[in-house]
């Protein structure tokens, strides 16, 4: 299954991020070897070149490593795996805050809630 | 080494410029997509390269060669139109093809058939327009070459199939190679190419990084192709 790309940002950047998506979600595991660019490339169905900048600029943030002869690593480094998973969680309560705010709720009412349905 | 250049190269017929002044590089390792609407000099500059036309001026160099017979050893070519005749069998194209080319990988488009449920014995006459198409990628794509040359291949071939040929096109070429695709269909190809070169009447009008485009636009090849070449 080819891996879904949206239109208005470079490619190389939404792999990254469906990379990193990937770590948070458990699919590859702190410190688990990733497949090879070529097999990437062709899960995704883009060019192994977007595929090797896309893993040379997760290396370079250090989310990734790679070792001479046995391939790219996910870091196993967990605090930099949880700084993305709490970058990520308040963008998204960002978003969701702003959008209950256009529906005209005011605050003690978003936050009663959000308490119920965390409640179910 | 760049894998192809063009200085200055012109084709004309007639009164009719089909190519005007084009100065061109290409760096071996890329895909690059030839883009451009009906009449804009795609396959002009194609069979210019494959040498099969003579240029009316200007230089021409595959791999730092002047085109010729040496060079067309060194390019795999996927023509718009096919040569093959319809009465041939798979096995006779893959014999025509292993005797032809030196580079011809036998193995690896026999397994490549295998997987696609293409028997040996298949005439080209009864098979489908797609089926059709993939087997002439398989052959062209089952070459050791340094430039890759595909005229529209995936023309007027089903989405499913469109994704079989994308996916053979990233997984054969090797690194020292260049694909040069040109086509229509850019929303399909877009994601594998690392270049775009936009014609318009017979000059590029654009010649830059997939990447950058969306960088710069903040919209995909496609959305940009339509806005240029609006009619």
């Amino acid at each position: 299954m080819p891996w879904k790309f949206d239109d208005s940002r470079p490619v190389y950047l939404q792999i990254m991020d469906e990379v990193k998506q990937r770590v948070l979600t458990g699919v590859y595991k702190p410190g688990d070897k990733l497949p090879s660019v070529r097999e990437l490339a062709l899960e995704a169905a883009v060019n192994p070149n977007t595929m090797q900048k896309a893993l040379s600029t997760l290396e370079s943030e250090n989310f990734i490593h790679s070792e001479r002869t046995s391939g790219r690593f996910v870091t196993d480094d967990m605090t930099l795996i949880t700084a993305l998973r709490k970058e990520q969680a308040e963008s998204i309560a960002d978003e969701m805050l702003s959008r209950l705010k256009a529906t005209g709720m005011q605050n003690d009412e978003i936050l009663m809630l959000i308490k119920a349905k965390l409640g179910e | 080494m760049s894998i192809l250049k063009c200085v200055n190269l012109s084709k004309n017929y007639g009164r009719h410029a089909a190519l005007s002044s084009l100065d061109l590089e290409l760096p071996e390792g890329k895909i690059v997509g030839l883009l451009g609407p009906n009449g804009s000099g795609k396959t002009t500059l194609i069979k210019l390269i494959a040498g099969l036309l003579t240029p009316t001026c200007g230089q021409l160099l595959v791999c730092g060669q002047p085109v010729s017979v040496a060079t067309n050893s060194l390019i795999s070519y996927l023509p718009e139109r096919t040569y093959l005749n319809d009465w041939m069998t798979v096995i006779d194209i893959l014999l025509f093809f292993n005797s032809f080319y030196d580079d011809f990988d036998m193995k690896k488009a026999t397994d490549m058939l295998t997987s696609l449920g293409i028997k040996p014995h298949d005439k080209l006459k009864a098979m489908s327009k797609g089926t059709k198409e993939k087997l002439q990628l398989i052959l062209v794509m089952s070459r050791k070459a340094r430039l890759y040359l595909l005229d529209e291949p995936i023309g007027g071939v089903d989405p499913a199939a469109r994704d079989y040929i994308l996916s053979t096109i990233i997984s054969s070429y090797a690194d020292n190679a260049t694909v040069l695709i040109s086509t229509h269909l850019i929303g399909d190809v877009e994601k594998i190419l690392d270049q775009v070169i936009f014609l318009q009447n017979g000059v590029i009008k654009l010649n830059s990084d997939v990447d950058t485009i969306r960088e710069e636009h903040g919209k995909s090849v496609d959305s940009l192709f339509r806005e240029v070449f609006r009619c």
